[in-house]
């Protein structure tokens, strides 16, 4: 029942962005323009400082994640939907794995033509350790988006949701991405640091299981208004 | 699981110091299509709310039957059909996409159900088309059908005639009359009251989050309530 | 509590009287001299910050979950006092490290902690003020989140840069600035218990006062 609801929404918002195609453009495009604005903040005679391309990355991952979870909620809250789904006889966390895994599958595909971007512009050897670049990019992704997704369903209700967004979730996914930055940048060294990269993975992996339970369980209350 | 009976008791809800429902008590039974009346404002929009378990009341007691809504199990939200001033529509899926989501999301399945939903709502021809291209009369019918999808016992419609036509208003009407006949309890929330004058059988006068009249409709009524909240 | 709050009062007033007096008597640091009589006054904030970042957080859940007012009101005022005791504890810190690092900032892992700490709780602060209604249960969100968030914080941050004095600071004082130490610590503690009790008193008076005007409307 659970599992069944999570994918019925899940596959509803697919449908949904298959046909319009806008929130994938939109972030992709918006990643890429802070990829560029940064680019001239910390490139240097043709050469970008140390580290930057790690921190570039995960910049333009967080920026566009929040694009993305105040589009995909600005789709349930036109029309209510999301109160239709509240009100469906299932149990109500269903709704929010299901909103959680559309984001990560939203951020994760715009990831994959992020990651190539970023490797060309900066000559970053992120394809040197291409499974704990990916195993990064997953859990620092569902870490990101399941704080995200919670604050992004809540704000609904709220008037002041657009600058809210952003300003209860970056403090809190600070961790998120000092963990993906480190973690990233230890494989761009011209020796990849393996157990570094593991280290910081290891981190997300437990920031995810903490914040993904939190959710859960707080997602009920927190919805009935 | 259903239930025949729905009983409010000295239900308020205040948002700081504003009151939106105040010691609101009310019972309703199958077979009962219960008008809310009242001016914007009066707190039947949030009345609706609780009753469909979505807005949490600061005091008193909701049953369903035997149940309280703080318990409120997935099962019991089941049984409630709403359909609010906003439609619950996707306007980027077609009709028909809306109406099987909604149905599989409820756990009923089967294209007939579909189907027979669009045929009820004039849009047979129209289900493939995307939802943002309809008229408000034709989105208001087909969110009627989405809310009646799963044969709710208790259907909970805000301003359900706002752009129809008064041959949509008859079906609408019909719609509601065999629903209650069928044993479920319909309230409905309107500001106009020559809409749901014939249609209702019992009325309630909210004003200022109150009922401040309860009874039983009977032809004539109109012009009393409507110095009654003229007046008060 | 009522009771107590006069005598509280008094102490914590008598205890801030004589502070100077056991930090002036406090054995002089000889490396980083009378900047290093700051620390009397930086640890006990941040001492005080987390235990109200703690109080917030689990008044909040107590809020969200069995839908208590009373611990609202408790988790907004522990909200509040971990702003203005970080504010402290953010201000002291630089004073310090212009002496010991030579600049004003340095990202050093615990005063960074401390800044994100301080942002999760003015970010409370805001929602509450600017979310709208039922903004209550958004920023009770925001306190579990922010409390359960200490760890990481703390972790990351941590092996991310290491400049700060470490912890082991405090045992290894010279036995006579324990005294001192110890000293302030209580008296920011009882002090931070009678802010909290004066800012739960209000906004009990005021969710009366709420009432009150609810049931002058329904006369």
């Amino acid at each position: 029942m659970f599992a069944r609801v999570a994918l019925l929404v899940l596959k509803k918002d697919f449908a949904i962005e298959v046909k319009s195609r806008e929130i994938l453009y939109t972030t992709l495009f918006f990643a890429v323009s802070c990829v560029l604005v940064f680019a001239f903040a910390l490139v240097r005679d043709g050469r970008a400082i140390d580290d930057a391309a790690a921190g570039i990355l995960w910049i333009a991952i967080a920026f566009a994640g929040t694009l993305a979870l105040g589009r995909t909620f600005e789709r349930e809250r036109y029309g209510e939907t999301l109160r239709a789904l509240l009100l469906a006889p299932a149990p109500r966390p269903a709704i929010y794995v299901g909103k959680l895994l559309g984001i990560v599958v939203l951020l994760l595909l715009a990831e994959t033509i992020l990651v190539p971007l970023v490797a060309l512009l900066f000559q970053a050897a992120f394809f040197a350790r291409p499974w704990l670049l990916a195993g990064l990019l997953v859990a620092g992704t569902i870490g990101f988006a399941s704080v995200g997704t919670l604050f992004a369903a809540m704000l609904v209700r709220s008037r002041t949701r657009d600058v809210m967004l952003p300003i209860l979730l970056y403090p809190i996914t600070v961790p998120v991405i000092i963990a993906g930055v480190r973690g990233t940048s230890a494989l761009l060294q011209p020796v990849p640091d393996e157990p570094a990269a593991a280290m910081w993975m290891a981190l997300l992996v437990c920031f995810d299981v903490v914040f993904v339970t939190l959710a859960l369980w707080t997602f009920e209350p927190l919805m009935t208004e | 699981m259903d239930f025949d009976v729905i009983t409010l008791t000295d239900v308020s809800r205040h948002f700081g110091r504003r009151r939106a429902l105040g010691r609101v008590s009310l019972t309703a039974r199958s077979g009962d299509i219960v008008g809310l009346l009242g001016p914007n404002g009066a707190g039947k929009s949030t009345l609706i709310g609780v009753l469909a378990t979505l807005v949490a009341p600061t005091s008193g007691d909701v049953r369903y039957g035997s149940q309280t809504s703080r318990q409120a199990p997935p099962a019991l939200r089941g049984r409630i059909g709403l359909l609010a001033h906003d439609l619950h529509l996707y306007p980027e899926l077609s009709a028909r996409q809306n109406l099987a989501f909604f149905a599989q999301l409820y756990g009923i399945d089967g294209r007939e159900i579909v189907d027979a939903a669009l045929a009820s709502a004039g849009l047979a021809d129209r289900g493939d088309d995307a939802v943002s291209g309809f008229s408000r009369g034709m989105r208001q019918r087909l969110a009627l059908e989405r809310a009646l999808l799963h044969r709710p016992r208790l259907v909970l419609l805000d301003e359900p005639f706002t752009g129809l036509d008064d041959h949509a208003v008859d079906l609408v009407a019909g719609r509601l009359r065999r629903l209650a006949a069928e044993g479920a309890i319909v309230l409905l929330a309107t500001h106009d009251l020559d809409l749901a004058d014939g249609l209702v059988t019992r009325v309630m006068l909210m004003r200022e989050g109150r009922i401040i009249a309860d009874e039983a409709a009977a032809p004539g009524l109109r012009a009393r309530y409507r110095a009654m909240i003229g007046a008060a | 509590m009522k009771k107590l709050f006069t005598p509280l009062l008094l102490i914590v007033a008598a205890m801030f009287a004589y502070a100077p007096v056991m930090i002036a008597n406090a054995p002089y640091e000889s490396s980083m001299g009378l900047v290093q009589k700051i620390f009397y006054f930086h640890v006990p904030s941040w001492f005080v910050m987390f235990t109200a970042v703690f109080i917030c957080g689990i008044q909040s859940a107590n809020f969200l979950f069995r839908r208590k007012p009373s611990a609202d009101r408790i988790a907004v005022a522990a909200g509040e006092l971990v702003v203005l005791f970080g504010l402290l504890g953010l201000v002291t810190g630089p004073l310090w490290g212009r002496k010991a690092w030579g600049v004003w900032w340095q990202w050093d892992a615990r005063l960074t902690m401390a800044l994100l700490l301080e942002l999760i709780f003015i970010g409370y602060l805001l929602v509450r003020k600017y979310g709208g209604p039922g903004s209550e249960k958004l920023a009770a969100a925001m306190a579990i989140f922010g409390m359960a968030n200490v760890p990481f914080v703390y972790v990351s941050v941590n092996i991310w840069r290491t400049v700060h004095p470490k912890t082991t600071v405090v045992p290894s004082l010279v036995p006579g600035m324990f005294g001192a130490f110890w000293f302030s610590v209580l008296a920011f503690m009882l002090l931070f218990v009678l802010l909290l009790t004066l800012r739960v008193r209000l906004e009990h008076q005021r969710a009366a006062l709420d009432e009150l005007y609810l049931a002058e409307e329904d006369l």
